[in-house]
């Protein structure tokens, strides 16, 4: 009796919760639950800033960038790099540059350079997971096996066998190597969630009222399959701009010197750690900030869009 | 011309590694136009496989399916996939269990409406809105029109399952099928979806096969029961003999472990022993002689064939007797 009151207790109360949120969708749902996540609103801020940083640095940007001052590089001696001085926040680079200029534009280049390739990433991997889940048979058997084969190598290994094979490396080889790392990671886990819609039962049903197969995919699976791939490619950026700073490190990405970007500038600054280890501390702060907020970001939407922990 | 006439209809799943199981075996009936047939039985005794059976949507690969459906005469057996895909949802229409995971979570109710408006009457996008207005409002879903927008996780249970109803007629399918449809809805929302039901089918041409694992349901919609067990028909009768007499002790087990207003005080339900668990294949015996209070000898050593006995079918070689009836099961014990 007691539970069954408590039953219709629940119903109404569920009833209200949906007046009240008349024409809430989902995504709109889950978009609430992470404004209510500290994590996720730390995560998001980070992006912001990072986002603000990178289109606005031009602007922003107290120095050019890429012009070597007078003022600098009369200071500059095997032994000593100038630190801050009026008007150069941050002091010189080892090449006699504005240090600070060249952080704030190295955002926009990093940013550039992550979205990039998990763009590329996401987008075959999307192409060749849809394939496989929705065909199914052969085609499934043999996109798997290559998937396989590219997981099995470590992702950095990969990525720098892949940058390898460019004949000149460019910031496009960077770009490329990072993207098809994360092309099976992609591929599979969108196979994976395809595999799951096409034995749900609201596929079983729409398949039962005779819609068409093009519809079932195109609007019963892949929509439903999509969440876990968009909390990939928020991780992924993470991991894309990480492994691209290590490539430029490597040395397998733009090979001149002056592009302001974190992995370049860090790489760069190898060979003066003692001289003013500022040089290399400065952009791996930003490129580990980064990555968290993105990495931070990811989990909560992960959270979010979880139907275990929704209502 | 019977509307669905399915003739030995059987099924049997295999997997790799596993012995080949039987859920379905040499299961007939027939349905006439605008009749309400219902399949009734415990869980797992082939209710499910048995309409995903009729309707074409059992597994290709681990699923062997055997005998024969015939809708209108047409053998749909032989249809071709995509002669089968233009029947769903048009011509046979299907309910299932759960309503929150029958829909589709992203895509609003409207759209999952006119869908199916627009594949099978070919209506454009405005007139299929329309008419999704209409079916919704016919279903008995308050203000229709604010509904189409919402997202199936806004409407409560009972509406979701007003909503498949809607869906599952839209295209007013001559045969229904609705898969135990109550099962997962609260009992005060069972009682109105069932009485919905009802009257939708009711002085329609459409024709309605309940499944259901409660004799209650059945009770108050079907003309024609057939009882499952094990995955075989083991007795049929028209609703009211069937309640009258039950001759099956399995079906008399059945319908002992409803709850009776009319029950004196302190009387227990009667549950049937044991369960489907310890269900035994039909070669040499009876399946339900292990649980059943009237095994014979021959019960275990002899399987029962589905036979005509005092104007219904019955598998059984010791049906219960009518005399014995309402003191009935409680002396056997
Ligand atoms: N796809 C499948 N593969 C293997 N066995 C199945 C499959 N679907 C159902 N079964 C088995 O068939 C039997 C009947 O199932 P079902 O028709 O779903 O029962 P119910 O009467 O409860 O609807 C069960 O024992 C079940 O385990
Ligand atoms: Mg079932």
């Amino acid at each position: 009796m007691a539970s069954k009151l408590m039953q219709r207790r629940r119903d109404r109360i569920d009833e209200l919760a949906a007046g009240a949120d008349e024409g809430v969708s989902l995504a709109k749902d889950a978009m609430r639950r992470m404004a209510r996540n500290p994590v996720a609103i730390t995560g998001a801020s980070i992006i912001a800033v990072f986002a603000v940083l990178a289109v606005l640095s031009p602007v922003l940007a107290p120095k050019d960038p890429f012009i070597r001052y007078n003022e600098l590089t009369d200071r500059l001696r095997p032994d000593a790099i100038p630190g801050p001085m009026p008007g150069f926040l941050l002091g010189s680079d080892q090449n006699g540059y504005d240090f600070f200029s060249r952080l704030l534009v190295g955002a926009q280049q990093t940013l550039i350079v992550g979205v990039m390739a998990t763009l590329i990433g996401v987008s075959i991997g999307i192409v060749l997971g849809g394939l496989a889940g929705a065909i199914g048979g052969w085609v499934d058997t043999l996109l798997m096996r290559f998937t396989d084969i590219m997981l099995s190598f470590p992702s950095l290994l990969l990525a720098i066998s892949i940058a390898a094979l460019f004949a000149r490396t460019s910031q496009w080889t960077v770009i490329i190597a990072v993207a098809m790392v994360a092309v099976p990671i992609f591929a599979r886990l969108l196979r994976g969630s395809m595999l799951a819609q096409r034995h749900s039962d609201h596929v079983l049903a729409a398949t039962a009222l005779g819609v068409h197969r093009r519809t079932i995919v195109f609007r019963h699976m892949l929509p439903n399959a999509l969440g876990p791939v968009i909390v990939q490619a928020t991780l992924t950026l993470a991991t894309a701009i990480i492994d691209a700073a290590a490539l430029s490190f490597l040395g397998l990405g733009d090979p001149d010197p002056v592009r302001a970007e974190w992995g370049l500038m860090l790489a760069n600054a190898q060979d003066y750690l003692e001289v003013k280890p500022e040089l290399a501390f400065y952009p791996a702060i930003a490129i580990i900030v980064v990555a968290l907020g993105f990495t931070l970001l990811g989990e909560s939407l992960r959270e979010a869009l979880d139907p275990k922990t929704r209502r | 011309m019977a509307l669905l006439e399915v003739r030995d209809l059987s099924v049997v799943f295999s997997r790799k590694g596993q012995s080949p199981f039987s859920a379905v075996d040499g299961v007939s009936f027939s349905v006439q136009p605008g009749q309400t047939v219902g399949l009734v039985g415990e869980s797992g005794c082939g209710k499910s496989v048995t309409s995903l059976a009729i309707m074409g949507l059992l597994p290709r690969r681990s699923a062997r399916v055997g005998g024969s459906v015939a809708f209108e005469g047409t053998e749909l057996f032989s249809l071709s996939d995509k002669e089968m895909r233009d029947r769903r949802g048009k011509d046979l229409g299907m309910v299932f269990q759960d309503p929150l995971s029958s829909l589709n979570p992203v895509v609003p109710i409207g759209l999952q409406v006119t869908e199916v408006l627009e594949r099978h009457r070919g209506m454009a996008r405005k007139q299929a809105r329309a008419e999704a207005t209409e079916l919704l409002n016919k279903v008995g879903i308050p203000d229709p029109t604010r509904r189409l927008s919402e997202y199936p996780h806004q409407l409560s249970g009972g509406m979701r399952q007003r909503a498949l109803i809607a869906i599952a007629l839209a295209c007013r399918p001559r045969l229904l099928i609705a898969d135990e449809p109550t099962t997962a809805l609260d009992v005060t929302i069972q009682a109105q979806i069932l009485s919905l039901l009802k009257e939708l089918v009711a002085g329609t041409e459409t024709a309605l096969i309940m499944i259901t694992h409660d004799l209650g349901v059945v009770a108050g919609l079907c003309d024609e029961v057939n009882v499952l067990y094990g995955g075989r028909i083991v007795e049929r009768a028209e609703r009211h003999e069937l309640f009258a007499a039950p001759r099956h002790p399995y079906t008399h087990g059945l319908l002992d472990s409803i709850p009776r207003l009319d029950a004196a005080r302190g009387e227990k339900l009667s549950p049937i022993r044991g369960s489907v668990a310890d269900n035994i294949p039909w070669d040499g015996g009876c399946a339900f002689a292990p649980r059943c209070p009237n095994a014979l000898r021959t019960c275990v050593e002899v399987t029962p064939e589905l036979e005509w006995h005092e104007g219904r079918l019955l598998r059984c070689h010791n049906p219960v007797q009518p005399a014995a009836l309402g003191v009935g099961s409680k002396e056997a014990r």
